[in-house]
């Protein structure tokens, strides 16, 4: 594959971390998808998505990120999202997501959200 | 001077796997119409989501359809033509609700068409059902 895209766990305390790298599209958007199932499946409801080394996104990533939310918060967790380039970014927001989900620039600003602002409304 | 007009096209089997394909060949075809790096960007993104609403939806993943992506351009715009062979879909009928009653409501569908909508000038259908379908997005060049 020219433009692979990957996703790499990691963890901080009991915040489940999702970093993305590569070219989210509606080919590899099942992968990210897998990825936040078996989050759930094991119960970690508290997730960050770093895009630090995301290059591409679109409307099929977006939507995996709008699929699992409510189910998150009513779980009570939340999935924060950080270190975008500008270039996704602007995707984001053309969509309006800024309303919806927490967006900050680091893993560390991420994991700090959730000891301030730990779920948000379902 | 009258412009020169320049037509180049990409025929695809329709599947997710051939987006990078796609997008690959707006890109370039993109980058000699004199568009902008961020400008190609969009057009590479708004196209990516009018093939893949073509691979997923109209055509159901029947690799055995064939996605046409068509580019024309002159010194003012680049036009893309995206023409599928399946059973076409009514615009309008699209969700245009705020993402917020989206999520509440668990929906996903229209992003793309949003999507496309926003960074394109101009967004267009010609809905022949059982025969053709075709989408129109333009680009105009900044000078």
């Amino acid at each position: 594959m020219p433009h692979p895209f990957k996703v790499h766990r990691t963890a901080e305390g009991d915040v489940s971390v999702l970093h993305l790298e590569g070219f989210l599209d509606a080919h590899t958007a099942p992968i990210f998808e897998q990825a936040i199932q078996a989050e759930l499946d094991a119960q970690h409801v508290r997730l960050v998505v770093s895009g630090e080394k995301l290059t591409y996104i679109s409307s099929a990533g977006l939507g995996v990120f709008m699929g699992f939310i409510e189910q998150i918060r009513e779980q009570g967790g939340d999935l924060k999202i950080c270190g975008l380039t500008a270039k996704v970014r602007q995707i984001f927001e053309i969509l309006g997501f800024q309303a919806i989900y927490d967006m900050v620039d680091s893993v560390p600003d991420a994991v700090q959200r959730f000891t301030s602002v730990p779920t948000r409304e379902a | 001077m009258a412009s020169l007009e320049r037509t180049f096209s990409l025929k695809v089997p329709s599947s997710t796997e051939n987006l990078v394909l796609i997008r690959d060949f707006v890109a370039n075809v993109g980058a000699q119409a004199g568009l902008t790096a961020d400008d190609v960007a969009k057009l590479e993104l708004a196209v990516d989501e009018a093939c893949a609403n073509v691979i997923e939806h109209a055509h159901g993943h029947d690799v055995g359809k064939e996605v046409t992506v068509r580019a024309t351009f002159d010194a003012a715009a680049l036009r893309i033509e995206v023409v599928d062979e399946g059973l076409g879909f009514d615009p309008t009928q699209v969700s245009t609700a705020p993402v917020e009653q989206m999520v509440h409501d668990r929906r996903t569908g229209g992003l793309g068409l949003r999507v496309m909508k926003s960074l394109m000038d101009e967004v267009s259908y010609e809905i022949l059902p059982g025969e053709r379908n075709r989408l129109r997005l333009l680009k105009r060049i900044q000078k």
